[in-house]
């Protein structure tokens, strides 16, 4: 029957993408979960159903010390690349008049990203060192008497570092966001009266919201799973959730790591349900 | 002239909204889109700026408010020289063409936008808004965001915004080419009513001649950034300049002929076998090529036309037949191919119907012929 051809074909055709998500995604995630509930001691890992990993991890001070720090990178994160994003886009949409140099600033934009993360991050060691190039420039400037000490291998620098590795994140979105924008919005405002900064408040910051929330979901959702960073940058003197998942791994402490991964993903997956519950992003998809 | 202070913001207002260009000029790069134009438009005037795609009317309507640079001369409001001043210090407010709703504010919100930009409280923002709102036969949709109205709706909203500031002159730009035709002709009678209650300056631009005839008490026809000619929408229809606004605004047929006698009394004119009396017209060199323009409806055809018509008549041949409706279009065709355009009304043409390839006699009185410069 026609209906029925139908019906297998479309399943046909979702077969692919469904695999993929199946293989990729769905079972290593039901592997977490699952071994979350597993026991191990120094050496093994058992198969059980104890809530011992759970238990432990959330009754723990460390714990919590260690997601507010994360909290805090991401949170001074977010505000960092929101202020960079929303104001590199907004040079790139509403001053940039030519489409041709439009593709050339976005392109300079995304020249860093040649290189990979750890390249980038590693570069700013010698410049932010206590002998390093600032520190020296400083000196010799007669600005300082001394290296400044908080430059490198402290919340400083992870942050520093997360804002250029991810300012990009925010620019993208905001900039897509911004370009849907009828640029006689913008002239009926000021037909009206408006002010340039009263146009922003008024017109372009709220029709830039799904861009915004885009970006965010993407800074924050990384740099709360970021375990790299916070060990090169804070030089081993911070911690953050994925560096303590990593120590887990490490330990070969396997199921605590799931644990802790659980929690991690079910706090992120609050955090963007809050951010998708403040802003429809839909007309942006 | 009346000067008066805003009550809520001091500011100089003027309860004056003629308009002036002087030498008005625009320049994108070398191009010149505008050239040098001349154009005084009366307080309390409905004028519409019409022409082809890329004649220069909307750059002209922009430059008026506001968001295009004046590149050479000057723009006077109420006898102000507002050349230099934005939109808001101008007086004038502009309906856009999509027209521009902000789409993350409900109805009251867009209407009231001006006001609070104004400073105006809140609660005297939204009384004067549901007023606004009132007018345009729209309170109901106060709350709904404009892609939940229809396109009609949209533009009721947008008339409101641009007219809650009290602006003196309303520029509208092609505000109607957007609905349908019934709509249309609805959204032109609301127009032109509010223009009357208001009594302000409304320009609008369009390129409808349809439009411009209906609304207008002033039509400018602007071509290739130079104004070809401003009149009232009679005068413009009935008394074409050139060639070029005869077709533009159509309902004429154009015939060329050569002077072969001119005296006071007129002109005769010498078109093949035919001859065409221009009476009144005085002007006419010998051997000099004239053209002038009859009506479409003002064409007869007979196979014996009448006496007074002698010199006005070409034999044609009836080449397509149209029934409109209320109209019957007739084109016949002349013995060397020029072909002429007939209106009949439906109840002339039941009277005497033609048929294609039918033979007559066009005929008009010369009285009826305008010559174009």
């Amino acid at each position: 029957m026609a209906s029925d051809t139908s019906k297998r074909s479309s399943y046909f055709l979702i077969t692919p993408m469904a695999l993929i998500f199946a293989v990729f995604l769905v079972i290593p995630l039901l592997t977490i979960v699952v071994v979350s509930f597993w026991d191990y001691d120094e050496y093994r890992i058992l198969p059980d159903f104890i809530f011992e990993n759970y238990n432990y991890l959330l009754g723990s001070s460390v714990t919590w010390s260690i997601y507010l720090n994360t909290l805090k990178y991401a949170a001074l994160t977010w505000v960092f690349t929101l202020l960079i994003g929303f104001t590199v886009a907004y040079f790139l949409a509403f001053h940039v008049r030519s489409l041709t140099w439009q593709i050339v600033l976005f392109m300079v934009c995304t020249i860093p990203f040649w290189t990979s993360n750890i390249i980038r991050m590693i570069s700013w060691i010698p410049f932010l060192g206590r002998n390093g190039l600032l520190n020296s420039a400083l000196i010799n400037l007669g600005i300082v008497d001394q290296p400044l000490e908080f430059l490198l291998f402290s919340d400083f620098a992870v942050v520093l570092a997360d804002v250029h590795l991810y300012a990009l994140f925010m620019v993208v979105p905001i900039f897509n966001s911004m370009m849907r924008i009828d640029r006689s919005l913008i002239e009926a405002a000021r037909d009206a009266g408006a002010s340039g900064f009263e146009t922003l408040k008024s017109v372009i910051v709220p029709m830039s919201k799904p861009g915004i929330a885009i970006g965010s979901i993407f800074v924050i959702t990384v740099v709360m799973g970021d375990f790299i960073t916070v060990r090169l940058m804070s030089g081993g003197q911070s911690a953050s959730v994925g560096l303590q998942i990593s120590n887990e791994i490490g330990l070969l402490q396997y199921p605590a790591a799931a644990a802790s991964a659980v929690v991690l993903l079910i706090t992120v997956l609050l955090i963007v349900t809050a951010l998708l519950r403040l802003v429809d992003i839909r007309k942006e998809l | 002239m009346l000067t008066i202070l805003h009550a809520a913001t001091g500011e100089r207002m003027t309860g004056n909204g003629a308009i002036e260009l002087i030498a008005v000029s625009k320049f994108y790069g070398s191009t010149q889109a505008v050239k040098s134009i001349d154009l005084q438009i009366p307080a309390g005037a409905y004028c519409c700026l019409i022409g082809p795609s890329g004649c220069g009317k909307s750059t002209t309507l922009r430059m008026i408010a506001g968001h295009e640079v004046i590149s050479e001369g000057d723009l006077l409001i109420g006898d102000r020289n507002v050349t230099e001043l934005p939109p808001v210090k101008r007086g004038t407010a502009m309906m856009f063409q999509n027209y521009a709703l902000f789409p993350h504010m409900t109805c009251a919100e867009n209407v009231a936008f001006g006001l609070k930009m104004q400073g105006v409280s809140p609660s005297d923002r939204k009384d004067r808004a549901k007023e606004m709102l009132a007018r345009v036969h729209m309170e109901q949709f106060a709350d709904r965001k404009p892609d939940q109205l229809s396109g009609g709706q949209q533009q009721r909203i947008a008339l409101a915004r641009s007219l809650i500031t009290e602006p003196s002159v309303l520029l509208l730009d092609e505000p109607l080419s957007a609905l349908d035709p019934f709509l249309r002709a609805r959204m032109r009678d609301e127009l032109r009513r509010l223009q009357q209650e208001l009594s302000i300056t409304f320009v609008h631009v369009t390129h409808a001649q349809d439009e411009a005839l209906a609304l207008s008490d002033m039509v400018v026809v602007m071509e290739d950034g130079i104004i070809r000619q401003k009149g009232t929408p009679h005068e413009i229809f009935n008394q074409p300049k050139s060639r070029f606004i005869a077709n533009f605004m159509g309902g004429q047929n154009i015939f060329k002929g050569t002077v072969s006698e001119s005296g006071p009394a007129g002109t005769l004119l010498a078109r093949g076998p035919d001859s065409f009396f221009l009476p009144g017209f005085a002007e006419g060199k010998a051997g000099e090529d004239i053209e002038f323009t009859i009506r479409t409806d003002l064409i007869g055809l007979d196979e014996t036309p009448p006496e007074d018509t002698k010199n006005g008549q070409i034999p044609v041949e009836i080449t397509t037949v149209e029934y409109l409706g209320l109209w019957v279009r007739i084109v016949a065709t002349t013995a060397d191919g020029k072909e002429i355009t007939l209106m009949k009304t439906e109840s002339e043409f039941r009277q005497a119907p033609v048929r294609r390839l039918d033979k007559f006699i066009a005929y008009w009185k010369p009285e009826h012929a305008h010559v174009l410069a």
